[in-house]
């Protein structure tokens, strides 16, 4: 039995790096066909849209045109304070980021907080349940309104707005993770003498983390939808108002460059949060297959 | 309380066998209610005491509540009638002095192998260097030096259970419970496992609630086997186990003309029982 194993030990090495090796370059080859048929695609798209405004089958005036975002684009970023009515782009940027990084922050904070207190207490998620259910189904656009309304149209109504959105998400995610924690992790911690909190640090906070950390790629984009949605219901200052002052001006190009800028925003905080995500769960095994053999 | 302190923390607590360490299940009747608002009862009248320092293994069939006995033993559940008494105290919330373990890891995937065992002293408010020392220290002696800072995940299942052990004996329980923790391995690395136990417990001593389906397993531990009858269970018999300590090898012993006459005793007994069980689910199922 072991003398067995062993000669299939002995046979492996050779074969192994060579097949290791032609694996590498098949891995390579196909990575460099994906890249070479995506940026195929994206030249097709926005060549395609350029050409097709150039010969008039569309109209540039409704539906832009790539190279007039281009140019607004370098406006944006040339032109300094002059950039937009209400200061220089950075100066957007910066409060739309703002409010949904502090929206972002509240939401997330409170949605985990509350998650997993429902999620130990039974009593209370009973009761809790169906009020959470009703507020859920509320389309939640619609408080930006309310808030604008509450708060003025300073930075307050877009933080709640980008905090609400990120609430739910955050909270339903929270919750489930606690339900999810092991039953004999718990118990043996119970029996070991944790103390509630203890259970809560050591046990549940841990396990939910993966619920927790999953949730938040979604909900920074909501936290940017909400800052944007109050921005344009009533702003000094932010993205969603140049968005909207470019709309009233029949701008499209402003409005695709404005999206396009928060497209990459939202595509960096999406690697940042991965980033966090490896390093809290780096405990997780790489593949899912290694860790179910016993 | 303040007894248990003193033993827990005096460092050569080896083979002083506890007074509080007696467990003494009477009369116990426990039911659940199930969803649809019916009584099921699991136990029925389970009677059964384990003496301090003693190795007891139960044996029944699948379902017959040798787990909720466990779990009330241990306080994480109470019992509809009769009752539990540790140490002659009634059990009344978590019990003091006791160590978990399952047939499925209880480890936490998140911490460390360290972190895992030093969990037991970390929970008692033991200082994080010291709870460290002394994780270091019994991972030493599970044979697992050097394995400190690696994931559950990066070990087998057979390293896994040493972590759960030494996790388990850290606190030096006076009582230590175990829902048959060798039931995923393999029959070697059972084995090895077997042997480790029992020359833990020899140095130890804590009193021990051994679940088995393995009947080898059982005779070949413990000091006392428990039969219980399918469910509802209740004790059908107990058989003390007169084989000599130390027992050696477990392997070994399985081949003595004792073993086999106590083996062939007991399986006679549980082997109804087992049928009846049996009969009882295919019968449900057609
Ligand atoms: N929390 C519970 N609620 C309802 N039924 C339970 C619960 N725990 C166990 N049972 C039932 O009690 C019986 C005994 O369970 P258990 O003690 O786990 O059996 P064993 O460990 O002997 O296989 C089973 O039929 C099981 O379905
Ligand atoms: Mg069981």
């Amino acid at each position: 039995m072991s003398s067995a194993s062993t000669a299939a030990k002995v046979k492996a090495p050779p074969s192994d790096t060579a097949a290791a090796g032609a694996g590498v370059r098949a891995v390579r080859r196909r990575k460099l066909l994906v890249l070479t048929a995506q940026l195929g695609l994206a030249g097709f798209i926005i060549g395609g849209w350029q050409l097709v405004t150039t010969w008039g089958w569309l109209d540039p005036f409704f539906f832009g045109q790539p190279s007039g975002i281009a140019q607004r684009l370098v406006d944006f970023f040339s032109k300094g304070d002059q950039a937009t009515e209400f200061g220089s782009f950075w100066l957007q940027i910066e409060t739309t980021l703002r409010e949904a990084v502090f929206g972002f922050a509240v939401g997330a904070s409170a949605g985990v907080v509350l998650g997993v207190l429902l999620g130990q207490n039974r009593f209370l998620a009973d009761v809790l349940g169906p009020f959470i259910k009703i507020v859920n189904a509320v389309p939640r656009i619609v408080l930006g309104s309310i808030f604008v309304v509450a708060f003025g149209i300073g930075e307050t109504p877009k933080v709640l707005l980008a905090a609400v959105l990120v609430f739910f998400i955050v909270f339903f995610n929270a919750f489930q993770g606690v339900r999810e924690v092991d039953r004999n992790i718990l118990d043996n911690a119970r029996v070991l003498g944790a103390s509630p909190l203890q259970i809560v640090r050591h046990v549940v906070l841990p396990s939910a983390l993966t619920w927790i950390t999953a949730s938040l790629h979604t909900a920074f984009g909501f936290a940017i939808v909400g800052a944007l949605v109050g921005e344009v219901l009533g702003a000094q200052a932010g993205l969603g108002l140049v968005i909207k002052t470019a709309q009233n001006q029949f701008d499209p190009n402003g409005v695709f460059a404005t999206m396009f800028v928060i497209a990459v925003i939202v595509l960096l905080a999406e690697w940042l949060i991965t980033k966090l995500e490896r390093r809290l769960l780096s405990w997780r095994p790489p593949s899912p297959s290694e860790s179910a053999v016993i | 309380m303040a007894a248990r302190n003193d033993v827990a923390t005096s460092p050569a607590a080896g083979r002083t066998v506890r007074d509080d360490a007696r467990i003494e299940i009477s009369g116990v009747t426990k039911r659940f209610l199930t969803p649809s608002g019916a009584a099921f009862t699991a136990t029925r009248e389970v009677d059964f005491t384990v003496e301090p320092g003693q190795f007891c293994a139960v044996v029944g069939p699948t379902g017959c509540g040798k787990s909720t006995t466990l779990s009330l033993v241990s306080g994480l559940d109470r019992p509809s009638e009769g009752s539990v008494r540790v140490g002659g105290r009634e059990v009344n919330g978590i019990t003091d002095g006791i160590s978990f373990m399952f047939q499925a890891d209880a480890l936490l995937p998140w911490k460390t192998v360290l972190g895992n065992v030093a969990m037991g002293p970390v929970f008692r408010g033991v200082g994080k260097a010291k709870a460290n020392a002394s994780a270091r220290d019994w991972l030493r002696r599970v044979g697992l030096a050097g394995f400190e800072d690696h994931h559950p995940h990066q070990l087998s299942g057979g390293m896994r259970k040493r972590v759960a052990m030494a996790a388990a004996l850290i606190n030096e329980p006076s009582i230590l419970l175990m829902d048959e923790p060798f039931g995923a391995l393999d029959v070697q690395t059972k084995a090895i496992m077997q042997n480790e136990l029992l020359g833990l417990w020899e140095q130890l001593r804590p009193s021990v609630i051994f679940i088995t389906h393995d009947l080898e397993e059982a005779v070949a531990l413990a000091d006392r086997v428990v039969v219980m009858t399918s469910g509802p269970g209740s004790v059908k018999a107990v058989y003390d186990i007169d084989l000599p300590r130390p027992r050696g090898s477990v392997q070994d012993i399985r081949f003595q003309p004792r073993f086999l006459e106590l083996h062939h005793q007991i399986w006679s007994s549980l082997r109804e029982e087992v049928e009846r069980a049996y009969a009882r689910t295919t019968g449900e199922k057609s």
